[in-house]
């Protein structure tokens, strides 16, 4: 057997096995350092993700490359969704390096789970096969539920990770027993192989369909859509605020992309029928998310149903690619680069929102309450302006980034002949806004309760105040982006 | 030609507040002077749009085209007719008043207040000459931003609840409207231009769909009966600027829509549901010039008699002749200048008196002289007096309504009595009469600042309605074209 080993081509993955090395190196400069220069190890994991981004870079070149025996992928795809994960993870630590040497969680550890859980999650974006999905997927799960319980000493953090071990853990089983009976009926592990067996039409539809369902349950537990959504509250709340930011960013992109590759590269065969579990999903994410997001009194709670709700709208994008049966290559890139470009949006607007969270909390006290943001704007009228921004992007109300996305998925959901589906879903973006405007109203009309400085330091401010006027540039000039999604999606396809 | 001058109307205010929201709440003179500049450069720039008009056609003028998003196929592209021409012109010369009116009474944060108009009146601006369906919806929708936040933050003390009903009530709106742009996109083959959608071919039961989903959205910023309801709160609570824009160009915007979107997209959808219109025009007219009479609150009786002759708006529209349209929109520009003036008349009062209700006061006249001539003055527009704007528009619509069918012509000159009751009413217990009380024996006459901004109101009411050609000769082209449009089926 050894005779038939192939060494793989390992040059479309030099940032996974870059990331890999350096994380070796970051666990042992923390047991040398760490007691006293703990800033070592977060300056070596930025310089990690830089070194990432340099080797992306170098190593796209617009092909599809396939590797380790047809199990990895490079493509447009991938090294798009790669940079904005590594990007999305450097906001997160810049974000959140105070708040953790504050409250003492800047161990290594921290460090070394984040780089685990970005390399998984670069596993996912560049499976080509079931395999890799679920060995990226779980590399990023365990690391993320250690993250979560990072902080030892907090009972609810403690809990929130438990719940999400045990809910991961089975969504994690409901998608490998999907995944077992996909290999069943087509033969294959390959993502490849598995769209072709369907092409040919060998497969039996049954069994198909019954791996589909278990597929796309797992794929709803990671994007967080309902039913599958219990854990999302939980775990936002509960996990230390810079883990919470850390969940509700790169990971969305990772899920993304485990969406589109098993549906849409995998089994674009049956896109009826999974366009249909997703519609049915997305209303209920929409409205779920919507009508409970009201009634949290705290902002993580609130941003964790407004993650719920944002999904649902994404996944109008994805289950709008196939229309009537017919497919149409321009309507389907049409329909996924807004699903793409809508992630995108939602995780710049998501790191900006927990990073809102960050900038109110200091030593000692966690500034996770709607009250906290009582009289902002008395006390810092330029972040209660980035707070205002980053509020109505969400809401969806132009000039900002989330009205676009919002613009996009519904114009493709609107093209598939969803029109109801769309009326539905404006409208409870009508309920939606009113608890975005509560956090405006909070700011701008009522007198603070809180009236410490912001203790904040300055790579904090900046960091926000660069991504809450992103969030506007990019409102104001859309084109950019939208090409690059399409872009991509066009030559990856 | 090639223009810039649409862009400068929206762009300049809306720049122009960054420096002074930089300035803050300390510097308060510079603040004012600087605003003062920016609100009247805003205005200047516009001036050229009227002396440069080119009468003669329908066609657009000013025209600037960029591409914006390529994706969608959206661009930036401005371009105003005889039709949204004068309201650019009347929301800069408003920004300049609505600037001058907060000049001493704003105290708290006023950088921000006077920002916040600037920022509104270039978005509002946009509306107007937004040529493009998604550009127009991101103006319309982003106005809301700025006048959330001027009503909640320096409003009344039920402020935050007349803000937030004020935003959603309208976002309601906006979001049908929205799927309605998306589908008109779809069907055109992949067009937002709105004057491309005018020529566009649509069945009967999608033509009502739409023009559905564009009534909610216009018929709650008009407002209309019976989605008027938001519009009672929002001016109470609101401050003086904040109801001077809300009365003059906010609900503007809503009978603006109907005028570009409406009646020559959904041509057929129009005629169908024109007795509806008319009846729910009727309504406003009379019931609630009859709710206006009742009120207690002087703000709210402005802000129901606003409703009433918005109605006359409406209506005009929907008679679908040449008077009654060109009719609605003099009573647009009218209805711009007397309320606004009726509202900056109560923001006199109220920065003396801290107080709305009619019964504080009683024989202002004696005190306040010079005011009382103004107001008054401004009482008569309002119930439409001859040789004021308020006439001209309202005879007009009557006129085509006639033409139209004698009793909706019959119903809607009741107006002319229901006006008249309840603005002279209101006049007569507040300005008129004994001295009521000590308060009011105290009263102090207004100072030349406010005597300025009344009086250029008063100017251009008298104007208006002595000579109301140069406002109808710009319309005319256009208006004609619309009509055009209107009698065409696009079945």
């Amino acid at each position: 057997m050894l005779n038939n080993f192939v060494m793989p081509d390992l040059y479309p993955a030099a940032p996974e096995i870059f990331l890999l090395l350096m994380s070796f190196l970051v666990l042992f400069v923390d047991l040398v350092f760490g007691a006293t220069h703990r800033w070592i190890a977060a300056m070596l994991t930025v310089i990690t993700l830089l070194g990432c981004a340099a080797l992306t870079l170098v190593t796209s070149d617009g092909q599809t490359t396939l590797t380790f025996s047809n199990m990895f992928v490079d493509d447009l795809l991938s090294d798009f969704l790669k940079l904005m994960s590594y990007l999305a993870v450097i906001m997160m630590l810049v974000y959140s390096r105070q708040y953790l040497s504050d409250r003492g969680l800047d161990r290594g550890e921290f460090y070394v789970l984040v780089l685990y859980a970005t390399l998984g999650m670069m596993v996912m974006i560049s499976a080509a096969s079931l395999l890799t999905m679920y060995l990226g997927l779980e590399l990023m799960s365990l690391s993320l539920y250690g993250l979560v319980a990072i902080d030892r000493e907090s009972r609810r953090a403690t809990e929130a990770a438990m719940k999400y071990f045990v809910l991961g853990a089975l969504a994690s089983g409901l998608l490998l027993y999907g995944m077992s009976m996909i290999y069943g009926a087509t033969g294959s592990l390959e993502i490849g192989g598995v769209a072709q067996a369907l092409y040919q039409g060998h497969s039996e539809k049954p069994v198909l369909i019954f791996g589909l369902v278990f597929l796309v349950a797992g794929i709803a537990f990671k994007l967080g859509l309902v039913p599958f959504h219990m854990w999302i509250p939980d775990v936002y709340h509960g996990a230390p605020t810079a883990v919470t930011m850390f969940i509700g960013s790169a990971p969305k992109l990772a899920a993304f992309a485990m969406a589109l590759r098993l549906l849409v590269y995998g089994l674009f065969g049956l896109a009826m029928d999974w366009q249909k579990m997703l519609l049915i999903m997305a209303v209920l994410s929409i409205g779920l998310g919507n009508l409970a997001a009201i009634a949290q009194t705290n902002i993580k709670r609130m941003l964790a149903y407004s993650a719920i709700s944002h999904m649902g709208y994404m996944v109008l994008g994805l289950m709008a690619g196939v229309i009537g049966g017919q497919i149409d290559p321009f309507t389907a890139v049409n329909a996924y680069s807004s699903a793409l470009y809508y992630t995108v949006a939602y995780v710049l607007m998501s790191l900006g929102a927990f990073g809102m969270v960050l900038l109110l909390s200091r030593a000692g006290y966690e500034a996770e309450n709607l009250e906290d943001f009582k009289g902002l704007n008395q006390r810092s009228p330029w972040f209660a302006a980035m707070m205002l921004i980053i509020m109505f992007s969400m809401a969806g109300i132009p000039f900002f980034i989330g009205f676009f996305a919002k613009f996009a998925v519904l114009l493709a959901a609107i093209k598939a002949g969803y029109t109801t589906v769309a009326v539905i879903a404006v409208m409870f973006s009508l309920i939606g806004a009113f608890y975005y405007l509560r956090v405006v109203k909070l700011m701008y009309f009522d007198a603070p309760v809180d009236s410490a400085p912001i203790a904040a330091g300055l790579d904090l401010r900046v960091m926000l105040s660069l991504n809450g006027l992103a969030i506007a540039a990019f409102g104001l000039f859309p084109d950019a982006v939208m090409l690059v999604c399409t872009t991509t999606l066009m030559r990856s396809l | 030609m090639k223009s810039q001058l649409l862009s400068l109307a929206i762009w300049v205010p809306i720049l122009g507040a960054l420096p002074v929201f930089w300035l803050g709440s300390e510097r308060r003179t510079l603040v004012r002077w600087l605003s003062l500049a920016v609100a009247i450069a805003g205005f200047v720039v516009t001036i050229p749009l009227y002396t440069g008009f080119d009468t003669g056609t329908a066609g657009m003028q000013f025209v600037e085209q960029a591409p914006w998003i390529t994706r969608f196929n959206v661009q930036y592209l401005l371009g105003v007719d005889g039709i949204s021409m004068p309201f650019i012109l009347l929301n800069s010369l408003i920004t300049v008043l609505v600037v001058l009116a907060g000049w001493e009474v704003i105290e708290d944060k006023q950088a921000q207040y006077m920002g916040a108009f600037l920022v509104m009146s270039g978005l509002m601006n946009g509306i107007f000459c937004a040529l493009d369906g998604v550009l127009f919806y991101v103006f319309f929708e982003a106005s809301l931003i700025p006048m959330y936040i001027i009503i909640g933050a320096w409003g009344g003390p039920n402020r935050v609840y007349a803000a937030i009903k004020f935003f959603l009530y309208t976002l309601l709106g906006s979001l049908l409207m929205l799927v309605a742009l998306i589908w008109l996109f779809l069907e055109s083959g992949g067009s937002f231009n709105i004057l491309d959608w005018h020529h566009l071919r649509i069945g009967i039961a999608p033509q009502i769909l739409i023009f559905i989903a564009f009534l909610v959205s216009f018929a709650v910023k008009v407002p209309m009966w019976p989605v008027h309801t938001w519009l009672p709160d929002a001016h109470v609570e609101a401050p003086t600027g904040g109801s001077v824009v809300l009365a003059a160009i906010a609900l503007k915007l809503g009978a603006y829509g109907f005028v570009r979107f409406s009646l020559p997209i959904v041509p057929d959808a129009s005629h169908h549901l024109a007795p509806l219109m008319i009846a729910l025009s009727l309504i406003a007219v009379i019931y609630i010039g009859f709710v206006a009479l009742v009120q207690t609150d002087m703000k709210k009786l402005i802000a129901y008699s606003s409703i009433s002759h918005m109605g006359f708006v409406t209506l005009g529209f929907f008679i679908f002749n040449q008077i009654g349209v060109e009719g609605a929109l003099v009573q647009m520009i009218s209805h711009g200048f007397v309320s606004a003036a009726m509202f900056l008349c109560v923001g006199v009062m109220y920065d003396r008196m801290h107080s709305r209700m009619i019964a504080d006061y009683g024989g202002v006249v004696n005190t306040m002289p010079k005011f009382a001539a103004l107001f008054v003055f401004f009482a008569m527009a309002n119930s439409g007096l001859p040789a004021t704007s308020g006439f001209v528009g309202e005879f007009m619509v009557i006129l085509g309504a006639i033409k139209f069918n004698f009793w909706v012509g019959f119903a809607a000159a009741t107006t002319l009595i229901l006006g008249a009751a309840y603005t002279l009413w209101m006049v007569k217990r507040v300005v008129f009469g004994e001295v009521a009380n000590d308060h009011v024996a105290k009263l102090k006459d207004i100072g030349g600042r406010e005597f300025l901004v009344l009086g250029l109101l008063a100017a251009c009411v008298l104007a208006m309605g002595i000579y109301p050609f140069p406002f109808t000769e710009v319309m005319h082209a256009s208006v004609d074209n619309l009509l055009k449009h209107v009698a065409v089926s696009k079945l």
